[in-house]
């Protein structure tokens, strides 16, 4: 495997619902490489979100470490974790959750405003980045004039603007009737092919079998890791 | 960004923001009006004692200027021992009383009339026409109007009435020099000036070389406590009181408004802020989601507040613009109102606009604006990022 981008360290995270104490991740550890295209799966509730969430530095483990390019990102302070997550990496959500008030090219410039992007170079990359998603056309338009599909392309947009060094996903075709998912998976699978690292937590089967490696989870626990048959093949 | 952002919060929401900026303008308005209040009254009578670029006013011992009926005798010496004192450059005397006008029937119109020396007076403004000589007087519109007379014209006037052999006392002949405006006398409040000797001998022996009052104009650059403090040696019959202690006095007597102004002024600051601090907070509860996934794509607390308090202080900043401009107009109405009280100076002002008076009101307005935001800001900048995604999923 390549240079690991990311490295789980018997990782375990609880939270409360109600006065129930719920054990979402139980003692995970992986390491995920630069270029890699991992899916999440496992049934409802199994900690899938809960793991991408410690992923992304949304989230500090109670147990075990995350590290991001080395850093351990549950003893960095939440202004070193929210500049880890604006510069190195990118979410991409189920609901898409852009700013309905501002244009697509508004919110793809976003990310790049708060990192202090210039206006001429952030307004050129993010039409680049709306041209790189299929959505030249459409950079004036506001969210809720768009589809389902062409949101979570914007939210695609969004997630590459600073050039993070990976990109999570959150059931990102879980809104999406099929055809359209299929093609949010094809748009994962060739941002994969041009270099960068994805994680992507899934139920849909098509999107998940793009993947070229497999997590299952299930009760909080990783318990198979597998990777994808063209690439154990290749790696033969 | 932040300013994009804000307008389209502001903007996604109308009818919200324009409740907001009109409640604020209220509140603002009533802030403007209670600061104008408490400083225009002060403003206005220390205007009016100013005016006529008068230093002392020198009254019967123990009262204040037209406070009683009460007068300085031997006023002649009187004046010729102030005139002794290097400091004075002039002495203006004063003695107020009533003329009647009477009427063909019976009926008379009665007037207020001061005694003056034309040459030095500081009770009118000379509207039209010239100042008074022997057998002459001035009068303002009211009493002009009374008496249907105009500059140029002659009428009677008498100094008093005796109701038992029903005439007029010592009825005299006068015309009318000048029109003019008296500046401590209310608008519609007739009265007249004439030469002091002319008064004098209308009030018959009880008025004879006395005045009412005498003001002081000192030397440029006098000290005007130590001419105070010699008239009180020189003259030991007057009370000599300077402009400063006049208008303090004022001042202390206004002091009621002041604390009227401030109370109603604190209200309306709070209102102001409730409003704004509760829009805010209602603005902020309804995108709880919004600012997760904002601090989940890696944007600062710091953004995340500025944004939110800048519309608090922008919902303030134009509520406080339109409410100044509401401020002023309600001040005007009020003031027309106010002015009409019986025996007030037609040149004081209740509600007087100062551009301080509005930069404290502004500055208040924006700290408060500013205060309304910082608890939702807050509140909007810390929540749980990952409780508030896993809740919004749900």
């Amino acid at each position: 495997m390549s240079e690991p981008v990311l490295r789980l360290d018997s990782v375990e995270r609880s939270y409360h619902m109600g006065s129930e104490e719920v054990r979402a991740v139980r003692g995970v550890s992986l390491e995920i490489g630069a270029g890699e295209y991992v899916a999440i799966v496992g049934p409802s509730g199994c900690g899938k979100s809960t793991l991408l969430n410690l992923l992304g530095a949304i989230d500090r483990p109670d147990r075990g470490h995350v590290y991001l390019d080395g850093r351990d990102v549950g003893a960095l302070g939440d202004g070193e974790a929210t500049a880890l997550r604006l510069r190195r990496i990118g979410f991409v959500f189920q609901r898409f959750h852009l700013l309905a008030a501002l244009s697509a090219r508004e919110n793809v410039e976003l990310p790049m405003s708060e990192a202090g992007v210039g206006r001429t170079e952030r307004a050129a990359r993010a039409r680049e980045l709306l041209a790189y998603v299929g959505l030249a056309a459409r950079e004036k338009h506001r969210p809720p004039q768009l589809s389902g599909g062409e949101q979570q392309r914007v939210a695609i947009a969004r997630a590459l603007a600073n050039r993070p060094a990976l990109v999570l996903a959150d059931e990102p075709t879980g809104e999406l009737d099929a055809r359209t998912g299929s093609e949010i998976a094809a748009l994962f699978r060739r941002l994969n092919d041009d270099g960068t690292t994805l994680v992507v937590v899934t139920h849909d089967e098509d999107l998940a079998s793009a993947a070229k490696r497999t997590i299952h989870m299930r009760d909080g626990l990783v318990v198979r890791d597998e990777l994808a048959a063209s690439v154990a093949a290749a790696q033969r | 960004m932040i300013g994009r952002l804000v307008v389209a919060s502001l903007t996604g929401h109308r009818a919200r923001t324009l409740l907001a900026v009109a409640g604020v303008a209220v509140s603002a308005a009533l802030l403007l009006d209670m600061v104008m209040l408490s400083s225009g009254m002060r403003e206005s009578f220390r205007s009016l004692l100013t005016s006529r670029g008068f230093d002392l006013r020198v009254a019967p011992k123990g009262t204040l200027p037209f406070d009683t009926e009460a007068t300085i005798a031997d006023a002649t010496a009187a004046m010729a021992a102030l005139r002794e004192s290097p400091d004075i450059v002039a002495v203006a005397p004063v003695l107020g009383g009533t003329i009647h006008l009477p009427r063909a029937g019976g009926a008379a119109v009665s007037s207020v009339a001061l005694g003056v020396d034309p040459r030095v007076q500081g009770d009118y403004v000379l509207l039209g026409g010239r100042e008074p000589r022997d057998d002459e007087m001035v009068a303002n519109d009211a009493l002009l109007a009374a008496a249907a007379r105009q500059v140029g014209d002659t009428l009677t006037i008498a100094g008093g009435y005796d109701p038992q052999l029903r005439r007029f006392l010592a009825p005299r002949v006068v015309r009318i020099s000048g029109r003019v405006r008296f500046v401590y006398l209310a608008r519609d409040q007739r009265a007249a000036a004439m030469p002091l000797a002319a008064l004098q001998a209308l009030g018959g022996p009880t008025r004879r070389d006395r005045v009412s009052l005498m003001m002081i104009r000192a030397r440029p650059g006098a000290d005007i406590e130590q001419v105070r403090a010699w008239i009180a040696r020189r003259l030991p019959k007057v009370t000599a009181i300077s402009t400063a202690t006049a208008i303090a006095q004022v001042e202390e007597r206004l002091s009621y408004f002041r604390q009227l102004a401030f109370i109603l002024g604190s209200v309306s600051l709070a209102v102001g802020v409730l409003l704004v601090g509760t829009l805010v907070t209602v603005s902020v509860n309804e995108r709880i989601g919004e600012f997760a996934v904002l601090r989940a794509i890696g944007i600062a607390r710091r953004t995340i507040t500025a944004q939110i308090m800048i519309e608090g202080a922008a919902l303030m900043f134009a509520g406080a613009f339109l409410g100044l401009a509401l401020g002023l107009v309600t001040a005007r109405y009020l003031n027309t109102i106010l002015a009409s009280f019986p025996g007030l100076p037609q040149s004081i002002d209740f509600f007087l606009f100062q551009p301080r008076a509005a930069w404290t009101a502004l500055g208040l307005l924006a700290a408060a604006g500013v205060a309304a935001g910082a608890w939702p800001a807050w509140r909007g900048a810390s929540l749980p990022i990952a409780r508030v995604l896993r809740e919004e999923a749900a």
